[in-house]
């Protein structure tokens, strides 16, 4: 089961921002463990961002994003105690979601 | 209009699927660009992406340290003012694969993007923008310096 | 990782121009202070707070009755106040080393056993001195120095900062007694100056980017010591905590703002 995400979402004079933190080792395949083993390449493929249901953000990732990826964006609309929920999905096809409400 | 809207106003076969979750919104739309992804040079990853007429635009801002004490975590923010902007892509010059992110923004999605890459050596780091017909694109090195005892 | 810290050995003591240190400390001043909000030590805090409260191990308890120094089960502001002397293990102690004992003690699991794979990254050790360290955050450091055991650690630690061997022949305070020093563009923090101690056991534990973990304070005065080609100190032993005892002596005082985010 992966591990939580930190979602936060903010909304103010009608533009609500998202950040979100994410844990996930995003392996590009190119490392290897002190054995000289090479470790698979693990990192998240697509994320999606969507609000009330409607997307408000999707992103396909290569492995060059940063281990424990933070992303942050806006959008407009949103107000306090709606929902936004963050996915991903990696290489390997394992999936993650959390929401948030809007502050 | 919500999902129980469109359902309770008569989706059809459309309205169907939806409830039975087929065009689930969590689902990425496009199954993941492989070939930009593993192309080598951001000439290729360019073109992969069907931007390989991307002409450098000054309405793109990248805003990035101008020095990384860790090529591991580089924060990027790419702020496009291209109106119109659909989709913004996020390339690093000399790493390994050129391509390190795309991001599709729906309308209402401020072209205001933020996250971290990682930069193997000091590089430019590249952002390409799509918006109606147009791509433009827009680069900013950042220095990657090797710090302390390296551990 | 030899190579390196022959390198090291080398640039010790090299100086650059003086206007180029200036800008590059700036520059990267400016790059940690982009990566402040989201630090992903965040998500190891949650986890720790996680460990803390679920019941576990043969006895199926949790770790809500361990005691870090003011009382049973007071996690705020404990941290700032480690290393100390606990007079149920007769012993000094550091956040990792009571932590054990918790773990041990309150939860029944073997110490070969709690202790295992503790530096790796995203160990249970990890987490919870995160979510303990975390805490303390606002407080000042104010490890007591007045059990008659915490002064002997006191003067031990002291004597293994200034003591100079190994092939090396380095001590800590070989890099770690001047001001002005720094290993490439890594300025490093001179213990003698009370400023400088604060400024860097402050943030402590720390999110280490070039680790993609965080780093407690014993993995990173481990991880320093073995690049000095001395032995490495176990986990908990008196060697290490003594070190803390005496760094964060020099450091009292200072607020804590960890965990921090860091190269």
């Amino acid at each position: 089961m992966a591990t939580p995400m930190k979602v936060r979402a903010r909304s103010e004079g009608g533009v609500t921002e998202v950040k979100v933190l994410m844990s996930h080792p995003m392996e590009t395949g190119r490392r290897k463990n002190e054995k000289g083993e090479t470790i698979p390449a693990l990192f998240i493929q697509n994320v999606t961002v969507s609000h009330q249901g409607r997307t408000v953000l999707s992103a396909q990732w290569g492995p060059a994003i940063s281990a424990n990826p933070f992303l942050s964006f806006k959008f407009q609309g949103g107000a306090k105690g709606e929902t936004v929920k963050v996915t991903w999905q990696d290489n390997t096809g394992d999936t993650r979601s959390d929401e948030a409400l809007i502050a | 209009m919500d999902r129980r809207t469109f359902l309770q106003q008569g989706g059809g076969w459309l309205g169907t699927l939806l409830a039975a979750g087929w065009f689930a919104p969590e689902v990425a739309a496009q199954p993941w660009n492989r070939a930009a992804f593993d192309a080598r040079t951001v000439k290729e990853a360019l073109e992969a992406l069907g931007a390989k007429d991307a002409a450098p635009g000054g309405d793109i801002v990248i805003t990035a340290p101008e020095l990384a004490e860790n090529g591991a975590v580089v924060p990027i923010t790419i702020t496009s003012k291209v109106p119109g902007t659909e989709s913004i892509a996020l390339l690093v010059d000399k790493n390994p694969n050129a391509l390190s992110a795309v991001f599709t923004l729906p309308a209402g999605t401020l072209p205001d993007v933020h996250t971290r890459v990682k930069m193997a050596e000091t590089s430019s780091v590249v952002a390409m923008v799509r918006a109606g017909g147009r791509v433009v694109f827009a680069m900013k090195e950042v220095k990657v310096t090797l710090g302390g005892c390296g551990g | 990782m030899r190579r390196a810290a022959a390198a090291c050995f080398g640039l010790a003591i090299a100086f650059g121009a003086v206007g180029e240190e200036r800008s590059a400390s700036e520059a990267i001043a400016e790059y940690r202070q982009m990566l402040e909000d989201g630090n992903p030590a965040e998500l190891m805090e949650l986890r720790g707070e996680e460990l803390w409260t679920t019941p576990r191990g043969p006895k199926n308890a949790s770790l809500a009755q361990c005691d870090l120094g003011l009382g049973p089960g007071v996690v705020e502001g404990a941290y700032a106040q480690l290393p100390r002397y606990f007079a149920d293990t007769d012993r000094v102690q550091d956040a990792e080393s009571r932590l054990l004992t918790c773990v041990t003690t309150l939860q029944g699991v073997p110490g070969d056993e709690a202790a295992r794979g503790w530096y790796r990254a995203g160990s249970d050790l990890e987490a919870l001195v995160t979510y303990v360290a975390t805490q303390s955050r606002g407080k000042p450091i104010a490890a007591p120095v007045t059990h008659p055991k915490e002064s002997a650690f006191l003067a031990i630690g002291a004597d293994l900062f200034y003591r100079r061997s190994g092939p090396l022949d380095f001590a800590c305070a070989t890099c770690h007694a001047q001001d002005d020093r720094r290993i490439r563009l890594q300025e490093l923090p001179n213990f003698e100056n009370p400023e400088s101690a604060r400024t860097s056991m402050t943030v402590w534990p720390a999110y280490r980017v070039s680790q993609s973990a965080v780093w407690t304070m014993e993995r990173r005065l481990i991880d320093c010591i073995r690049q000095m080609r001395h032995p490495e100190p176990e986990l908990g032993s008196d060697a290490i905590v003594a070190l803390q005892v005496y760094l964060q002596h020099q450091a009292q005082g200072g607020v804590m703002t960890g965990p921090g985010i860091k190269r």
